[in-house]
C-alpha cells in the first residue's frame, strides 16, 4: 500500500493506493495523525486506488470520529469502488462517515 | 486449482490468502461484490489468529480450506494448532462504544458474524477449526 499527501487548494488530500489491511494500516493511521497534528481542518481520503480494506483500516477512520467532531474537522471519502464501499455499508459506517462519489462533490462538502 | 493454502503466521501473507480466496470464488463465477465480502471474512479470520493466538510467530502456520458447492453454500475451513478462540461466543461490541471509547478494532468479528450464514468453532484434540458458510443465492 502507498499513502500520499498534498495540500491542494485549501484541501488536505490524502491518496491511498492498493490495500489497507492489519499490517498496513497503521500508515493510514500515522498519515490520518499528521493530518490533525497540522491542524488540517479540510481532509479528503482519495480511494480512487483504494483496492482493499478490512477492520483494521475500518478501524482507523472510526477511531478519529469522535475527534474530528470535537476538533470541527472535515473529512470525506471520495472514489471507493463498490467492493469496497460495501464494506462500510456491512457495518453501517457510510451512515457515520462521510463518503461522495466524486473528488468535486467531497470538496463541496468538506467545505460546507 | 488447489482449494488449500497454508501460510505463516504474518502479517504481510494477508495478501496472498485473500488472493487465493478471491481466484478460486471467481472461477466459479461468484459474483464479485459476494467474492470480496467472503475474501474479508477469511483475512479477518486469518489476521486475528496471527495476531491473537500466535502474535505473530512465522513458525506458526494456519491452513485454509474451501469447498465449494456449486449454487449452494461455500464453505470455508480455517485451522491452526494451539489454544482456540471460540468466535462464536464472541460478544459484539456496539459500534457506538467502539467510536466513543476511540477504538481502533474490534469490528472484524462483527463483519464476519454479518457476512457470513455460519458459524462453527470445532476442537479436536490440539487442532482448532474455524468453519464458516456461506449460502450462495445466485448461480
Amino acid at each position: 500500500m502507498q499513502i500520499s499527501s498534498v495540500l491542494e487548494e485549501g484541501n488536505y488530500i490524502i491518496a491511498i493506493d492498493g490495500d489497507v489491511d492489519a499490517s498496513s494500516s497503521i500508515r493510514l493511521d500515522e498519515a490520518l495523525a499528521k493530518a490533525v497534528e497540522e491542524g488540517q481542518q479540510h481532509i479528503l481520503i482519495d480511494c480512487i486506488n483504494l483496492n482493499y480494506i478490512s477492520s483494521a483500516g475500518l478501524g482507523v477512520f472510526m477511531s478519529y470520529i469522535e475527534e474530528l467532531k470535537e476538533k470541527n474537522i472535515r473529512m470525506v471519502l471520495f472514489g471507493l469502488s463498490d467492493k469496497v464501499k460495501n464494506v462500510f455499508v456491512v457495518l453501517g459506517l457510510d451512515q457515520l462517515l462521510n463518503i461522495k462519489d466524486t473528488k468535486d462533490q467531497a470538496r463541496q462538502q468538506s467545505h460546507e | 486449482m488447489s482449494n488449500r493454502l497454508k501460510v505463516p503466521c504474518r502479517k504481510e501473507k494477508l495478501k496472498e490468502v485473500r488472493v487465493f480466496v478471491g481466484n478460486l470464488l471467481q472461477k466459479h463465477g461468484i459474483p464479485e461484490i459476494e467474492v470480496g465480502e467472503m475474501v474479508l471474512a477469511v483475512d479477518e479470520i486469518c489476521a486475528n489468529l496471527m495476531i491473537h493466538s500466535h502474535n505473530c510467530n512465522p513458525n506458526k502456520s494456519i491452513g485454509i480450506k474451501i469447498n465449494i458447492l456449486k449454487g449452494q453454500e461455500v464453505v470455508f475451513e480455517i485451522t491452526d494448532y494451539g489454544v482456540g478462540f471460540n468466535f462464536c461466543r464472541y460478544k459484539e461490541p456496539s459500534i457506538d462504544d467502539i467510536i466513543k471509547e476511540k477504538k481502533k478494532g474490534g469490528v472484524g468479528l462483527i463483519l464476519v458474524k454479518r457476512i457470513m450464514d455460519n458459524m462453527e468453532f470445532i476442537q479436536k484434540a490440539n487442532r482448532n477449526v474455524y468453519r464458516m458458510v456461506k449460502k450462495m443465492k445466485i448461480v
